[in-house]
């Protein structure tokens, strides 16, 4: 191409003016990003802001619309993955590429496009895993695997391919903080052998703490190129939403106000439904009116069956397991625990919180048919459409829900408004037990600061609030109580005060209770 | 080289969902006068025997509402299954059983004839066919058995089972040893709504009425809201309260007993006994009723119109111009594809990309 | 040649379509997609199969137009479920509706026209060896051909990285996609195979266990191939035990209708009296055993949903629009 070509001064990488287009929606637009050899950059924004829909293109997945590309000098087309891996781009995706029926190996031989046979391939990574103290057994079902095993495989496979780029899409918001701080030691022995990275992340933290250089994305444009170790973390944050995040206030649990216990949970064990789900073991919690209490856990450590059994969407063989509002309730429907007072949000929310082709007005209908029957049904079980619509009406201006044209289906609000429809959709019931499993999963900073602070303002009501949660900073800044959630069995609840990412952690990697309180801590 | 992108809409197009059969029905007629030149006839004068005059006199209209009832009746109780996510393709089976259930009195009993024998006779038929359709229903709730497989199995069981009966213990004694039951005495014939002008036969009423009491269940009131939202995603069914399980026997039931109904309809208004033969396929030509009406039971009554005059104007064109009335059944087939194919317009927009990447290779050229 | 010997060699042939429409849709589905259109491509194959071996008087180059036939009829589907992402089981129902209306129609001409037959490979000395000469060295040509198809699925699924890649596909095409594996690309040879294996095994029926051409000749032989695949945990070697359990039900319930009481009193008493007993069993309910089997077998094996969740393709039967 010209003289620079292949310079050794040259960046690695050089992107200018990268755009891609879906629909109306520019996700991209015109970014610039620039990596060096051995430069762990990171690549901020908040959901929503471009930044998978950016890699995605680095990486030949996505085509983009307009812009180029420069890898070592040379402008380069990346018409597919199998074409960046050639280059040298290697990808650690946040969802996990990974096929649950098939092992180890032959997950990675599939990227691999050399054709070897699968035993030399298991052995390769067998030996690379233990170098990088990442163990791996090659021949182990994926689908056996944690979560934490499973990004090992993703980073082998990636290894395997000896990019000369890795990029890493939200690696940490699967691990445990003790997990994270291994993949850290990786990154950094990485760079020290020269290799390059590119950190997709909206944790601040670990940004400043590893990064050599960050470009900021906010609604698909860059605002910013600056080196994170020169900002603090609500200077990052800034600069990521665009305004100031209005912060979460968590006033003190009223003391005078009464605290009997409203949602109670013994010994409620649950055996494994289908192969790929967690056993719950002999669970013991109990939710006084007025607090908010947050659990904790890796992914896949049987908070979806812990929901499922709450929720009544499974039934427990004994009635007494779960207590709403004073009353047995384990052989309940969760139609008969709503009517007791419970409100759920699930994890999912396209397909298990709302029907995704439904109407919001329906979706309202969903939950609340039983709770509000008589203002929603007529005789004969006719929907008076009406009442429903002005209802939904009612949460969707409280929540400020945006969305464009009159009662949409679900599908086509973005995560962060859905979410705030679905929790205002229970909330406007004023439920006396609220339970929510990963309520900001996926949204904005804006969004998530409004449904938080409705979380506290219920409980501060009389409320008891139960949050599932993998999200530690979001467990900080809620509740009153956690509680660590590993392999089905389920920690005591502390009081926030006392607790540390280093002893949730810990937890949540499975140490057992006296393990997690180090000799200085309980000191 | 040229590919195919479809583009998802942020929400599914009202125009599409109205013009979609319309599309549909459009090209079956474009391909299907393609056919019949091939097939070295005047397409237009095929075209025209085929889809006009069977409509022309009246009669011919009765004739339309005979074939049209049945559709209409098993379509309406298969929008139910369909839109609850549950395959049942079995109706031809269940209306076999509902024809042989119904028969029973008329059969065995020939000297009662009350006035509440057709009553008797239809509630019979619908429960034989419902409870015939609660088979492949149970399987699946309990033994997560598959519906599709089970359901048409049992259409081959029901039909050799009727070969039995009328070959065997119900063979008309005085019948010259051929395969059918005795003739119904007049009681038990469904009556026909004006015998001066044809055959249409109440069972044609009963269509209508099922197609508008399914369209005001489904439409207006909580448990159509339960079909939809079970087969549209099961989870956020079970999240909302509704049982599957329950789902799955009502809707298999819902449409057994209306294929059922329509089988001991056309065996009492049309054949007026049983026979090794009783239907054209009904009970399969349904499902193409079905998603032409869009599952929608109110569409169906069109689509059933619509298919319905496909079987006539196979039989007219066999006599007009020699054309094999099997042709019916390729317009019928044809008319599915092209129904689904249309029906990707609702849900997505089309697009043609002629060179792999024109757009992206376009603009990186002026970059 | 003895009874015994007879009996195996119809049973043979009257598992072998099933065998070979069963191998191809293993194969369709193992890559995610679910064509239930088995018995219309099968059908398309006896008719098209039975036409070009009367109008050329080779059975070979019957065998060779059903399979195209198959495979072309098969893309029908393929446009649909995979470019259109139409719904798989409406559009599987579809092409069957179809496969059996056309065939009907392009047939009519042949019907009651004897067909040729594709005969038995006859290996001097071999075949004619007592007891199992027939039966291994002296069977029709599609019988070898099915045998060999089964260990050629098998070694392509198990053993080449190209099998890995269609194994992956189907377990979960996401993934699959951001590797970069040309999913859709994939699934249109498989769903073109399982095409070319249905129409085989129509051109079976039409040129081997009975050379006529009869409508609606495959008589549901389609949706027990379907049902055998679930039956056989999407394992080759399962498909193959499953037809041949089908076949010899089949031809059982044939040879109790066609008995002759009065030449078997030779039998042991309760042999006797047991065939007996099955002979008096009017026709109709011995013919439609083998459709009850297929519901029976169907209940045993997904009555553990445990097991019919590890081995189902995970991606099986659900849409896939890719990004771009």
């Amino acid at each position: 191409m010209d003289a620079e070509g292949g310079n050794a001064g040259e960046a690695l990488l050089d992107v200018r003016g990268l755009t891609k287009i879906f629909g109306s929606l520019r996700a991209c637009d015109g970014v610039d990003l620039k990596i060096n050899r051995g430069e762990i950059h990171a690549l901020l924004g908040e959901n929503g802001a471009g930044k998978s829909t950016f890699v995605k293109m680095l990486f030949g997945s996505l085509e983009p619309y307009s812009g180029e590309i420069r890898w070592k000098g040379d402008k380069v087309r990346i018409t597919s993955p199998g074409e960046a891996r050639r280059l040298g781009i290697g990808m650690v995706f946040q969802h996990f590429s990974l096929f649950d029926a098939l092992t180890a190996a032959e997950n990675i031989a599939l990227s691999l496009d050399d054709g070897s046979p699968i035993g030399t391939i298991a052995a390769k990574a067998k030996a690379l895993s233990y170098s990088y103290g990442l163990p791996l057994d090659p021949y182990s079902l994926v689908g056996d695997l944690s979560v934490g095993e499973r990004q090992r495989i993703e980073i082998i496979r990636c290894l395997l391919q000896t990019p000369d780029l890795i990029i890493l899409d939200e690696p940490t918001s699967v691990l445990t903080p003790q997990e994270a701080d291994k993949l850290f030691e990786t990154l950094e022995r990485l760079r020290s052998e020269g290799k390059s990275i590119l950190y997709i992340s909206h944790r601040l933290e670990e940004v400043k703490r590893m990064c050599d250089g960050a470009t900021v994305l906010r609604h698909g444009k860059v605002v910013g190129h600056c080196d994170p170790r020169q900002e603090t973390a609500a200077s990052l944050a800034r600069m990521m939403v665009g305004s100031e995040v209005s912060a979460v206030t968590r006033p003190p649990v009223d003391t005078k106000a009464d605290h009997s216990p409203l949602l109670e949970i013994r010994d409620l064990s649950r055996k494994a439904a289908t192969p790929f789900s967690v056993p719950l073991r002999a669970i013991s919690l109990s939710v006084k009116a007025g607090e908010v209490i947050g659990i904790a856990g890796v992914a896949g450590n049987g908070q979806g069956e812990f929901f499922e059994a709450v929720s009544g969407e499974a039934l427990q063989d004994n009635a007494g397991s779960v207590r709403i509002s004073g009353k047995d309730a384990g052989r309940l429907s969760i139609s008969k625990r709503r009517l007791l007072g419970a409100a759920f949000v699930p994890e999912e929310r396209l397909g298990h919180g709302a029907a995704p082709l439904m109407s919001l007005s329906e979706n309202l209908l969903l939950s609340r048919y039983s709770t509000d029957r008589k203002a929603f049904l007529g005789p004969l079980g006719t929907i008076r459409t009406a009442t429903i619509e002005s209802a939904s009406e009612r949460i969707i201006k409280h929540m400020d829900v945006r969305m464009s044209g009159k009662d949409p289906e679900a599908a086509a609000l973005s995560g962060g408004n859905l979410q705030k429809f679905i929790v205002g959709r229970e909330l406007d019931r004023q439920p006396s037990v609220m339970v929510v499993n990963q309520p900001t999963w996926g949204v904005d900073a804006g969004a998530a600061a409004r449904i938080r602070q409705a979380l506290i303002e219920l409980a501060r009501g009389g409320s008891a609030v139960l949050v599932i949660s993998q999200d530690l900073d979001e467990l900080f800044e809620i509740s009153d109580y956690v509680a660590v959630m590993h392999d089905g069995a389920m920690s005591q609840p502390f009081a926030i005060a006392e607790a540390t990412f280093e002893k949730i952690g810990l937890l949540m990697g499975g140490a057992a209770p006296e393990q997690a309180h180090p000799v200085g801590e309980i000191a | 080289m040229m590919r195919i992108e479809l583009i998802k809409r942020p929400q599914h197009s009202a125009l599409f969902s109205a013009l979609s059969p319309i599309i549909a029905l459009v090209l079956t007629l474009v391909f299907g006068a393609i056919l019949f030149a091939l097939l070295g006839r005047n397409p237009v004068t095929a075209m025209y025997i085929y889809f006009v005059s069977p409509l022309t006199q009246v009669w011919q209209i009765h004739e339309l509402a005979v074939k049209a009832a049945p559709l209409i009746l098993i379509a309406v109780g298969l929008a139910v299954c369909y839109r609850s996510n549950n395959w049942n393709i079995g109706a031809e089976g269940q209306l076999t059983m509902g024809a042989i259930a119904g028969s029973i009195l008329p059969v065995l009993v020939p000297e009662y004839q009350g006035v509440f024998l057709l009553p008797l006779m239809l509630i019979m038929g619908m429960a034989g066919g419902a409870l015939y359709a609660a088979i492949p229903a149970l399987l699946k709730v309990r033994f997560n058995t598959n519906e599709i497989l089970s359901s048409l199995m049992l259409v081959y069981v029901a039909q050799l089972f009727l070969d039995w009966v009328v070959r065997g213990p119900w063979r008309d004694p005085q019948g010259y040893n051929f395969p059918q039951t005795i003739q119904f005495s007049d009681a038990a014939i469904l009556p026909e709504l004006f015998p001066a002008s044809g055959r249409a036969s109440w069972a044609f009423v009963f269509a209508i009425v099922a197609a508008l009491i399914v369209w005001f269940l489904m439409a207006k009131t909580l448990k159509g809201f339960e079909v939809k939202v079970i087969g549209q995603s099961p989870r956020a069914g079970r999240f909302a309260g509704f049982s599957t399980g329950r789902m799955v026997l009502f809707a298999f039931m819902v449409s057994g007993a209306l294929a059922g109904l329509a089988g001991i309809s056309e065996v009492s208004a049309t054949i007026n006994q049983l026979q090794p033969v009783i239907s054209p396929g009904y009970g399969f030509t349904a499902i193409i009723v079905a998603f032409l009406g869009r599952l929608n039971p109110i569409g169906i009554i069109a689509a059933g119109l619509v298919l319905a005059l496909s079987y006539l104007g196979g039989e007219a064109a066999q006599a007009a111009i020699g054309i094999s009335d099997k042709t019916a059944r390729v317009f019928q087939g044809m008319l599915l594809f092209f129904v689904l194919a249309s029906d990707t317009l609702i849900y997505y927009r089309i697009r043609l990309i002629t060179s792999r990447r024109a757009a992206g290779e376009a603009a990186l050229e002026h970059s | 040649m003895n009874i015994l010997e007879a009996v195996l060699i119809t049973i043979v042939t009257a598992s072998t379509p099933l065998l070979i429409a069963a191998m191809g849709e293993l194969v369709v589905e193992r890559s995610g997609v679910l064509n239930l259109g088995v018995e219309g491509m099968m059908v398309m194959g006896s008719v098209s199969g039975f036409a070009a071996a009367y109008m050329t008087g080779s059975p070979w180059l019957g065998a060779l137009a059903a399979i195209i036939v198959g495979a072309v009829f098969s893309l029908l589907f393929a446009f649909l479920t995979l470019t259109l992402v139409t719904n798989q089981v409406a559009t599987g129902l579809a092409l069957t509706l179809l496969g059996l209306g056309l065939s009907g129609m392009l047939g009519e001409p042949f019907v009651g026209h004897p067909g040729v037959r594709m005969d038995n490979i006859h290996i001097p000395g071999l075949s004619d060896l007592p007891l199992v000469g027939g039966l291994l060295f002296g069977e029709d040509p599609l019988f070898y051909i099915s045998i060999l198809l089964v260990i050629a699925v098998s070694w392509f699924l198990f053993k080449t990285r190209a099998g890995l890649t269609l194994r992956s596909v189907g377990d979960n095409h996401g993934s699959a996609h951001a590797l970069g594996i040309p999913v859709i690309g994939i699934r249109y040879l498989a769903v073109m195979f399982g095409g070319a294996c249905a129409g085989l095994a129509g051109a079976q029926l039409s040129l081997v266990y009975t050379p006529q051409w009869v409508e609606n000749m495959t008589a549901g032989r389609g949706w027990i191939a379907l049902a055998l695949v679930v039956f056989a945990s999407w394992r080759p070697w399962r498909v193959f035990a499953g037809a041949y359990l089908f076949g010899a039900l089949t031809i059982a319930q044939l040879h109790v209708q066609a008995i002759d009481l009065n030449s078997l009193g030779f039998l042991p008493g309760p042999f006797y009296w047991l065939l007996a007993a099955l002979k008096s069993v009017p026709t109709q309910f011995l013919s439609s055993l083998p459709y009850l089997a297929t519901i029976v077998v169907l209940v045993l094996i997904s009555r553990n949903r445990r097991l019919t969740m590890v081995n189902t393709p995970a991606s099986l039967g659900r849409a896939f629009v890719p990004d771009r």
